[in-house]
């Protein structure tokens, strides 16, 4: 997984490289919480484009950052979902908490290439 | 065309497949993705879609981490994985030999989680059901858990406007 953060909008984004399941969910959990605490975001965006693979891990993935950051003051949003990760979320019923918005329409796309 | 279409009759016909395997594998989570992937390369013979692939990949996934963290519960035992293709159907076995399930129904519903502090979602079953035609459950206190899944493969032949290929043969 790769972060990046934007200072000056107070953004940090995660590109999600690996499969999510239960084995990798454990090493992104521990990174993205350590970023999150470390810049104090107002906004996270979770990058799913480069995903290839998720079973329900990616939901309680997902709840655990949306909670904690909503304690350090923070927003998640989602981007990039395949149609068979967003059919995973949709059965959580977690889309109506956390919102899916589309990177390519920030400026931010090329910066984290 | 006559002659075309029965030789493409033939030819589905030989494509009928049988054929079975067997996985057996140590409760290890980082196991996950070797047992999902095999089941995949396995069912691929079916011809299946890229999205009956992945959903056979994540029924997969959610049956096998069950059984590692519920079933053994982070303890060492064995995963095994039966499998069978039959015409166009594939019929998959995951069991374990851990702890059981106490009530399968209350385990079955969604957001039921007996391990909320892991972020364990409790959508598991629910994934399964929906993912796959037919899921039933099995199990017992103290002996363990089977899975039983099947999923019907639509027929690419059937499925795609096959005519309009056909036709364009024809023509040629």
């Amino acid at each position: 997984m790769e972060s990046k953060f934007y200072e000056e909008d107070k953004l940090l984004i995660f590109r999600i490289t690996d499969e999510i399941d239960d084995f990798s969910v454990q090493k992104i959990r521990r990174r993205a919480d350590y970023d999150i605490e470390r810049y104090m975001p107002r906004k996270v965006i979770f990058d799913f484009n480069r995903v290839t693979f998720m079973d329900s891990a990616g939901i309680g993935l997902i709840i655990g950052r949306y909670k904690f950051a909503k304690m350090l003051g923070s927003t998640v949003e989602l981007s990039n979902l395949t149609s068979s990760i967003k059919k995973i979320f949709e059965m959580s019923g977690i889309l109506r908490l956390i919102p899916i918005t589309n990177l390519e329409d920030e400026k931010y796309i090329n910066k984290i290439g | 065309m006559k002659n075309l279409n029965i030789y493409i009759k033939e030819k589905k016909m030989k494509s009928e497949i049988e054929n079975e395997m067997k996985l057996e594998f140590i409760s290890k989570s980082a196991n996950e993705a070797f047992a999902r992937i095999t089941v995949a390369a396995f069912a691929s013979q079916l011809d299946p879609t890229i999205e009956e692939l992945a959903d056979i990949k994540t029924a997969v996934s959610e049956a096998v981490t069950n059984c590692i963290i519920h079933g053994y519960d982070k303890k060492q035992g064995i995963v095994k994985i039966f499998a069978r293709l039959k015409e166009n159907e594939i019929l998959i076995e995951i069991s374990d030999k851990g702890k059981g399930i106490e009530n399968i129904d209350i385990a079955k519903e969604p957001l039921y989680t007996t391990k909320p502090n892991l972020e364990r979602s409790g959508m598991g079953f629910t994934i399964m059901e929906s993912f796959m035609d037919e899921v039933d459950v099995e199990s017992v206190v103290g002996l363990g858990t089977k899975v039983t899944m099947r999923k019907v493969i639509k027929n690419k032949l059937e499925n795609e406007e096959s005519d309009d290929e056909f036709e364009m043969i024809t023509k040629e």
